[in-house]
């Protein structure tokens, strides 16, 4: 054990840019990708927003070269862009020269197209190849065959908003037990009616721009995304002598067990997963320079996960952010694109603004970081919190 | 209005599932949440479109239905006054 | 690393399984292509207030669990990990028809909370009151080894003392009549015990939720050993023997070691290929299936685990479930393989303890 699980590549598309160079330009300047949902015809469309990608389904078979025949859900369609983009980052020129494997996240699978053909499947026998295309499962076998990766292990997790999460600390601990040289972690979900219409009946939806953390806050802002990042084991790293990014450093996976889709009170589940992660980091609280909250802007989770990070950090709480002003909540993508910011945070040594916050939260008085702020960076922490309870923390360090 | 009391206690059997219940079990100023019928934040959601739907009374913040919802007699109280059908 | 044991196993399948002090001596017969879960008194384990919105997954789940736990002597686990290929696919479809036909209007919020893939295990960590490690798996075929997979790396590492582990799926109307359509159930009623000679394209659909208690404790409840769980997202034809070879010499075995090997076969014509070519490499080893028993779903092949683990304990292979004559004294080491539609393949070992 001990052993370092290395970043070498990544790749994302999400509202805010279609790779990792787009993302980072619109993090730094303050450019939110949330609008008005144009490509799904929903009754909703004007009492919500939606941080939506620009590229169409035809944009993206055009851009993977798919045969007019295939099957791609627009969620296997956004998860193999950005865990191309991953691969072609991290220099991978043969990907079975190691012991490669791939675990990714969704929740919405094919939902896009099982909502789209729902009763045409039972008698238009053009829609019916989208039928193996609804389970989660496809789209990661998808990415695979995308990526080349063949008679391995390829699996996916769904955890509902804390998937992404979860399936980078599957990779690291893979990693670690020495079950993989390499393994390709992240996510993928794209907008539907399905989670539209799902959100909508739970009330969490904001009409307007989401406002995390602030007293105000409305709910979250729908979004879709697609992001992976490469890990590689010592061994790679050496013999290829690989630029490294950054390195999964720690992780933590709890349970709330208290409400179907709600938090609780004081974030029992998300203080858990923070403590693991710093335990498995090797951590004091004091060591983490940034967090990247979960920050989905809705009433609950803001204060469950602002009381969980006074819990672990007391009175020192770091600058803190959430992203999904920018973004929307991406769901099972969430942490992987939030992985993506934190090691580009590491990189550039910066914190991202908070966007959309003006008034400070009457149940305590931590404020998140408002501008864009340079300040030398070791240490990143990222929280994923999800129905069902699910809670994953995940810290990035410069340190291996 | 006993009429309307007896309507909503027939609903909220049905549309939360209550199986093992019946009308009679159910009190006028029972608490529905907490100690008494023991309901949860879901099952608020829930009564929020059955207000929507049987009533045509939207309500906007899930909080609104915390004094609604309180008991039958609350509830039908509150539609009586706000019912659009 | 430390060894890994099953200690208990809870199954509701459409055999009755539920009781663990039965094997599979009342065999229910069905010539449907569509087989339901034969259900225990659900009201014995779950309240009625916590059972009034569960989908049936979310009570097979839940049931099986306790039946698990039970047997293990557990009030808790360090972690609970979840396979599904479909989750509460009725909700789904529920939900999907809710938007559909109501024009996206007087939505109810439990389908859409239901079709959460981790809803079942959320509901099993509720129900526990378990605030530990908590994953789900939902990769077709391979969910179930998946959560193993997951399982045997923090037993092995010590990371954990007890893991439940489980498979579920459930049938869901839309679902069912789609797959119809398509194939991937068979069109004609071939009865339980031709399935393998039926030469016709699809399945015969199951559901059910098989749950176990790992642990890296030994006990007097303990089933077998868990050697090992590899999965491959793909596999050809012609290299499934040499796989299956390699995958017996990483724990110093060879085909001659293997006292039983437990086919996934589901008489699909198209795909059983893949059995009958690790069969012929077995020739001279005892083979069993299982999928006549508990139709094929995404999470079957945690019956076949179930089925394994129960052969061991007792000795005894059932009649029912013997795919050649080959006879052995006794059943040490088994190795069960299982795919579907040529896709996502595992090889799990186990072995006496």
């Amino acid at each position: 054990m001990g052993k370092g699980v290395a970043i070498t590549g990544m790749g994302i598309i999400s509202a805010i840019g279609n790779n990792v160079a787009e993302n980072y330009q619109a993090l730094i300047n303050a450019n939110k990708g949330i609008s008005r949902v144009e490509k799904i015809k929903t009754n909703h469309a004007n009492d919500i927003m939606v941080g939506e990608i620009a590229y169409t389904n035809a944009n993206m078979e055009a851009q993977l070269k798919l045969p007019k025949s295939h099957n791609y859900s627009r969620t296997a369609l956004l998860g193999a862009i950005a865990a191309k983009e991953a691969v072609k980052n991290a220099a991978i020129k043969d990907i079975s020269q190691y012991k490669t494997g791939l675990v990714s996240a969704t929740s919405v699978g094919g939902m896009d197209m099982t909502e789209t053909y729902f009763y045409d499947y039972l008698n238009n026998p053009e829609a019916q190849k989208y039928i193996d295309a609804h389970h989660a499962g496809d789209s990661t076998q998808k990415i695979a065959q995308q990526l080349n990766i063949e008679q391995s292990l390829v699996t996916t997790i769904s955890t509902a908003c804390s998937s992404a999460a979860n399936a980078i600390m599957l990779g690291a601990r893979l990693i670690k037990a020495g079950k993989l040289d390499r393994v390709i972690v992240g996510g993928a979900d794209c907008l539907s009616k399905f989670t539209i219409n799902g959100f909508k009946t739970l009330m969490i939806l904001s009409d307007t721009y989401n406002t995390p953390f602030d007293e105000h806050r409305k709910g979250l802002n729908l979004g879709e995304a697609a992001a992976f990042l490469v890990l590689e084991s010592d061994k790679v790293v050496e013999a290829e002598n690989k630029t490294v990014l950054a390195y999964v450093k720690g992780y933590g996976n709890a349970n709330d067990a208290f409400h179907q889709t709600a938090s609780s009170d004081h974030g029992d589940g998300a203080t858990l997963a923070m403590q693991q992660a710093l335990t498995v980091a090797g951590y004091a609280p004091g060591d983490i320079d940034y967090i990247n909250a979960h920050g989905t802007a809705t009433g609950n989770n803001d204060l469950s996960e602002g009381r969980a990070i006074i819990r672990v950090f007391g009175d020192q709480v770091p600058d803190f952010s959430s992203t999904k002003a920018y973004t929307g909540h991406t769901l099972a993508a969430a942490g992987a694109i939030e992985a993506v910011y934190s090691v580009l945070a590491l990189q550039n040594n910066v914190i991202y603004p908070n966007l959309n916050f003006n008034t400070q939260m009457k149940e305590f008085n931590i404020t998140p970081q408002r501008t864009l702020k340079e300040k030398a960076l070791k240490t990143v922490l990222s929280n994923s919190l999800g129905f069902g309870g699910n809670c994953s923390t995940v810290i990035f360090s410069k340190d291996q | 209005m006993d009429a309307l009391k007896q309507e909503l206690k027939e609903n909220l059997i049905e549309q939360l599932n209550l199986e093992d219940m019946s009308p009679e079990d159910i009190a006028n100023d029972d608490m529905l949440f907490g100690d008494g019928l023991g309901l949860d934040s879901i099952d608020a959601l829930e009564l929020i479109v059955m207000l929507d739907k049987n009533y045509g009374i939207k309500l906007t913040d899930p909080k609104e239905g915390r004094a609604i919802f309180e008991s039958i007699n609350t509830m039908a109280a509150y539609i009586s006054e706000h019912r659009s059908k | 690393m430390k060894n890994v044991y099953i200690n208990s196993v809870g199954s509701i399948s459409a055999q009755k399984t539920f009781d663990n002090a039965a094997f599979l001596n009342d065999i229910t017969k069905y010539h449907d292509n569509v087989i339901p879960a034969v259900n225990p008194v659900y009201k014995d384990y779950i309240s009625p207030a916590a059972a009034r919105r569960m989908a049936k997954g979310i009570k097979m789940g839940i049931v099986s669990s306790k039946i698990a736990l039970n047997e293990a002597n557990l009030d808790n686990v360090d972690a609970i990990i979840t396979g599904t290929g479909m989750g509460c696919v009725r909700d789904s479809e529920k939900f999907v028809r809710a938007i559909i036909d109501n024009d996206e209007q007087y939505l109810t919020p439990t389908p859409f909370i239901q079709s959460t893939h981790n809803t079942v295990g959320g509901q099993i960590a509720l129900e526990l009151n378990c605030k530990g490690y908590n994953f789900t798996y939902v990769h077709s075929s391979i969910s179930f080894e998946s959560a193993l997979m997951d399982a045997l790396l923090q037993l092995q590492l010590d990371e954990a003392k007890n893991i439940l582990i489980g498979g579920v799926d459930e049938h869901g109307d839309h679902t069912t009549e789609i797959h119809k359509i398509i194939n991937h159930i068979k069109p004609e009623q071939v009865g339980p015990y031709n399935l393998l000679n039926s030469k016709t394209e699809g399945a015969v659909f199951g559901e059910g939720a098989n749950f176990f208690v790992l642990s890296n404790e030994k006990s007097n409840s303990s089933y077998a050993k868990i050697t090992s769980v590899q999965t491959y997202n793909t596999l050809q034809e012609n290299a499934l023997k040499q796989q299956a070879i390699a995958f017996l010499k990483e724990h110093d075995l060879s085909t001659d070691d293997i006292d039983l090997l437990i086919l996934g076969n589901n008489g699909d014509v198209n795909f059983d290929v893949f059995y009958n070519t690790l069969s012929e490499a077995f020739s001279k080893t005892p083979q069993a299936y299982y999928k006549h028993l508990s139709g094929e779903f995404n999470t079957a092949s945690s019956f076949g685990f179930w089925l394994a683990s129960k052969i061991i304990k007792t000795q005894t292979l059932p009649e029912v479930v013997k795919l050649n004559g080959v006879q052995a004294s006794s059943y040490k080491t088994v190795l069960l393989y299982n795919q579907y539609r040529g896709e996502n393949h595992s090889f799990t070992l186990l072995s006496q303890c």
